[in-house]
């Protein structure tokens, strides 16, 4: 039987954050995951650190995060390839109303310190001249980037192990009980933890942990369609993506210093939760490139070398559960970050480390609380 | 009943004994093959316009090709015979191809998977240089172009592969300096009773070696590679090995280098095979039963492509798995004993070969710190021994180690080796990788077919 401050159920960005942060602050971590650290949502995801784009009221929690990921380097002990090289978002001449959302959206933004730079016509061919001819207009973030999801999570788990954390992995929680004052979690193979503090950072798995808590949420979860090119020589610092209410429209793109493109986005698969396992739909594959090539034309003329996906939680709100339980004492939850949790991965452990050592915190999480699923 | 949708991947000697099988019993499958024209690996038909003889391209085994390509060219109008297609995927019962750009998807109730095998290779210091080949690079430059790879040739590995194309290119003029064997002879010796199982074909070994011997060619065993020498702008100038406890230096301008084959299995484990660890060979192959039903219904596999026996067991496990599969979906029955023998009997002969001729293992483990392990990614082996990993597919998410074009076909086993050495497990638990779409790589610009 083990003893500590705090035990965090999943190892994503969100538990390994969390638990790094946690350390920092002097307490106790264990840190229980399934698999290994990493290897879900926040290894697999196409790895945009972006703000812009996010609900105006989440930009304090992104900014908060890209404060860690500039400095992750020095922070983590080892390179998470974070490239702040900027971020583009555009969108098409058949939704010319996107450009008045775009100003606006700039405008709101500007009052949280994100700067935005509306881009059109000449300006924008000029800068971007491998844009097809579908584009209209495009937001253009300087201070956002992109990092390697594959070295993110296990670089946080290990500067947290570092600092003190135990790390648990094939190690899955099967039960979570009150006694007393603490929390007992069992995991599958029979051992036994105890903390006065749980935290539930379980990804598109956390829905299943929060109704064994008596807290259900609506969910569902579903697999993101990602490939990568060949290596090309490196060109577009920029990661790009179309803003549009189709899903099937929504493609994003990104270079890495090695040369490949890494595409992501349109139409998204089944998953399979329950084996920890998804699998790309080869019709998802076919309609991603169709998109892209809208996009940037030219990228038709590269072959793709592989394709994943991994599984993310979405809630109907497309917004994460993130911030104490409605029921409980002693209960914390960070999950279904819906698609759009890697960029604010960092900040989300900083602030639930924050908000468990403190009770408070100034990032606005009114939006995620739990009880908003809660039926009158 | 509606007529079954079969389609089998792969117009080899398997995938052809198949299709004939099939059209046999009233059915007209799909045959898709990324090839040009049909054959398969060993069989591969030269382009048009070459006039080669069967007996120059093929050697002891003209008769047979002879055989499976006109059985094939009889077979054309009762099949839907899909030349330079590649399935890149399958999913939900349908299997995805791409031909000239164009991108299609099939329905199929039963799926016979016949993808045969590549090289297996072990990286060798200085393997990137411009000069070396696999062997089955080699193979195909000579009887698909008529060329050598290089005005003197080093042929550098294991397996009988090895001895047949050396002496594949001697009989063609090209001038052979070396024929350099990992395994040590005693291995043969010891493996005889095994590959006793198949006389014939030990037979055509035999004489083989003898053939490469009178022709002037060296032939040593027991060889331990050190380093192909050259530079990065002109290529390969000439190999360092040990071997009897000296270090010999041999000048080359082209190294052709095999240790037998590894079966191409990507598509099954896209379908969701089953694998399992083959101790003989280490490395992962699909399950496969006896009538060669994988563990998925309704996909079956067949030579090379499942495990490694050879082109005469291929043709016999297409027939076989074919019966199987008419059988299962109840269109006719027939007896299979006598196939399920002859399948055996090339399972024991190709374990012999195996112990004969085995992957030298302990030699990768060995490997020097800046051997370049994936040639695709650039990461060395010294990369693979520091990685924070056990796990093959955890590895290559740290350090890319099959990352690249070739998705690990030919640093993945090796690679493997040098972690389990390093981590000092077993080699079964590292794993294997996964196999992700596409199979081979597909354009950015491909378009849907109209449907
Ligand atoms: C393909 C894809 C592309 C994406 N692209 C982007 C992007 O570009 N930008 C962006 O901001 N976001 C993106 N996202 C979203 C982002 O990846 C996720 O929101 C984020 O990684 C979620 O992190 P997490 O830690 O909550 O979840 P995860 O990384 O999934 O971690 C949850 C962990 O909990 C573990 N777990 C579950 N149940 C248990 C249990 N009972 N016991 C122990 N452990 C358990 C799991 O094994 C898992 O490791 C993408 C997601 C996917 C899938
Ligand atoms: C390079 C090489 C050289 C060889 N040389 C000899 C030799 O000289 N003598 C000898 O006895 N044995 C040789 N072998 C072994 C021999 O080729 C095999 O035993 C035999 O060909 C196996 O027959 P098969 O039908 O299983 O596969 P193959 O003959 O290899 O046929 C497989 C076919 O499947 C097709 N295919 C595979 N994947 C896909 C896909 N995704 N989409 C579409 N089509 C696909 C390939 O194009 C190929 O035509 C060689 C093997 C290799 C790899």
């Amino acid at each position: 039987m083990s003893r500590s401050d705090v035990i965090i159920v999943g190892g994503g960005l969100m538990g390994c954050s969390a638990a790094f942060f946690l350390r920092q602050r002097g307490r106790s971590v264990t840190l229980l995951e399934t698999d290994l650290v990493g290897r879900q949502a926040s290894g697999t995801n196409f790895g945009n650190v972006r703000r812009q784009g996010r609900p105006i009221d989440q930009l304090p929690l992104a900014n908060r995060a890209i404060e860690t990921w500039r400095k992750a380097k020095e922070l983590l002990g080892s390179d998470v390839e974070y490239l702040q090289s900027g971020h583009m978002r555009v969108c098409y001449r058949d939704r010319p109303e996107n450009v008045e959302k775009m100003e606006q959206y700039a405008a709101d933004a500007r009052q949280m310190g994100l700067d935005l730079e509306i881009l059109t016509g000449n300006a924008l061919r000029a800068r971007f001249p491998f844009l097809g001819p579908e584009v209209l207009a495009g937001s253009y973030s300087p201070l956002d980037g992109h990092a390697n999801p594959r070295l993110a999570s296990p670089a946080f788990a290990r500067a947290a192990k570092r600092l003190g954390a135990e790390i648990h992995e094939n190690t899955k929680m099967a039960s979570a009980e009150k006694i007393g004052t603490d929390w007992e979690v069992r995991t599958e193979d029979g051992r036994i933890f105890h903390a006065p503090i749980l935290l539930i950072t379980a990804g598109a798995w956390g829905d299943k942990i929060a109704a064994q808590l008596g807290e259900p949420v609506p969910f569902a979860t579903l697999a993101p369609t990602m490939s990568v090119t060949e290596p090309v020589p490196y060109a577009i610092a920029p990661a790009m993506g179309v803003m549009t209410p189709v899903e099937e429209e929504t493609v994003y793109f990104r270079q890495v210093a090695r040369g490949n493109i890494i595409l992501g986005g349109s139409t998204r698969a089944v998953s399979y939760p329950d084996l920890y396992r998804a699998y790309v739909l080869p019709q998802n594959t076919v309609s991603q490139l169709q998109q892209i090539r809208r996009l940037a034309p030219a990228l038709g003329k590269l072959n793709i070398i592989r394709v994943w996906t991994g599984i993310e939680g979405y809630t109907p709100d497309s917004l994460p559960v993130m911030g104490p339980s409605g029921k409980e004492s002693g209960l914390f939850y960070a999950f279904g970050f819906s698609g759009s949790g890697f960029q604010i991965g960092p900040g989300v452990g900083e602030t639930m480390a924050e908000l468990i050592d403190t009770g408070k915190t100034d990032i606005p999480l009114a939006g995620y609380d739990i009880r908003r699923f809660a039926k009158a | 009943m509606a007529e079954p949708r079969v389609i089998i991947v792969g117009a080899g000697p398997a995938g052809v004994r198949a299709a004939e099988v099939l059209v046999a019993s009233g059915v007209r499958p799909v045959v898709i093959d990324e090839g040009r024209r049909d054959g398969g690996q060993i069989y591969r038909r030269q382009p048009e316009g070459f006039t080669r003889g069967y007996d120059s391209l093929y050697g002891t085994e003209a008769d047979r090709a002879l055989s499976l390509h006109e059985t094939f060219d009889g077979l054309k109008d009762k099949i839907d015979y899909r030349p330079d297609t590649l399935v890149w995927n399958i999913s939900q019962g349908r299997v995805w191809t791409n031909a000239n750009g164009r991108v299609d998807d099939l329905e199929y109730d039963a799926l016979l998977l016949c993808t045969g095998a590549t090289d297996r290779v072990m990286p060798v210091k200085g393997w990137q240089y411009a000069g070396v080949f696999s062997l089955g690079a080699s193979q195909v430059a000579l009887k698909s172009q008529a060329v050598s790879i290089g005005r003197r040739v080093v042929f550098m590995g294991s397996g009988p592969l090895l001895y047949l194309v050396a002496s594949q290119y001697v009989k063609a003029g090209a001038n052979v300096v070396a024929v350099l064997d990992t395994a040590p002879f005693f291995a043969r010796i010891k493996a005889l009773p095994k590959l006793l199982a198949e006389p014939g074909v030990l037979w055509n070994g035999i004489m083989l070696t003898r053939m490469l011997q009178k022709s002037g060619v060296r032939l040593m065993t027991g060889v331990k590679p050190r380093e192909i020498l050259g530079d990065p702008e002109t290529g390969v100038s000439s190999l360092q090995f040990e071997a009897g406890g000296k270090i010999h230096e041999i000048a080359c301008d082209a190294v052709a280098m095999g240790h037998h084959l590894r079966p191409e299995t990507q598509l099954a484990d896209l379908a969701r095979c089953a694998f399992r660890f083959d101790s003989v060979t280490r490395q992962w192959l699909p399950v496969v039963d006896a009538d060669g039903r994988s563990s998925v219904d309704g996909v079956y596999l067949a030579g090379d492509g499942a495990r490694i026996l050879g082109a005469r067991s291929a043709e016999a496990s297409g027939q076989l798995a074919a019966m199987t599969l008419l059988s299962d979906m109840g269109v006719a029955a027939s007896d299979r004993w006598a196939l399920r023998q002859a399948v055996a009997n090339y399972a024991r002969f190709a374990t012999g070969l195996a112990e004969a001729f085995p992957w030298p293992h302990e030699q990768i483990a060995d490997l020097a710190d800046d051997v370049v392990l994936c040639r695709c990614e650039g990461v060395t082996v010294g990369e693979m021994r520091r990685v924070d990993a056990s796990e093959a597919n955890r590895a290559k998410a740290f350090n890319r180690v099959g990352m690249g074009r070739c998705q690990g076909r030919y640093c993945g086993l090796a690679g493997a080796e040098v972690l389990a050495a390093a981590r000092d497990l077993p080699i079964e638990a590292i794993g294997r990788l996964r196999g992700q779409a596409p199979v081979k790589p597909i354009s950015v610009g491909v378009a849907e077919d109209e449907a």
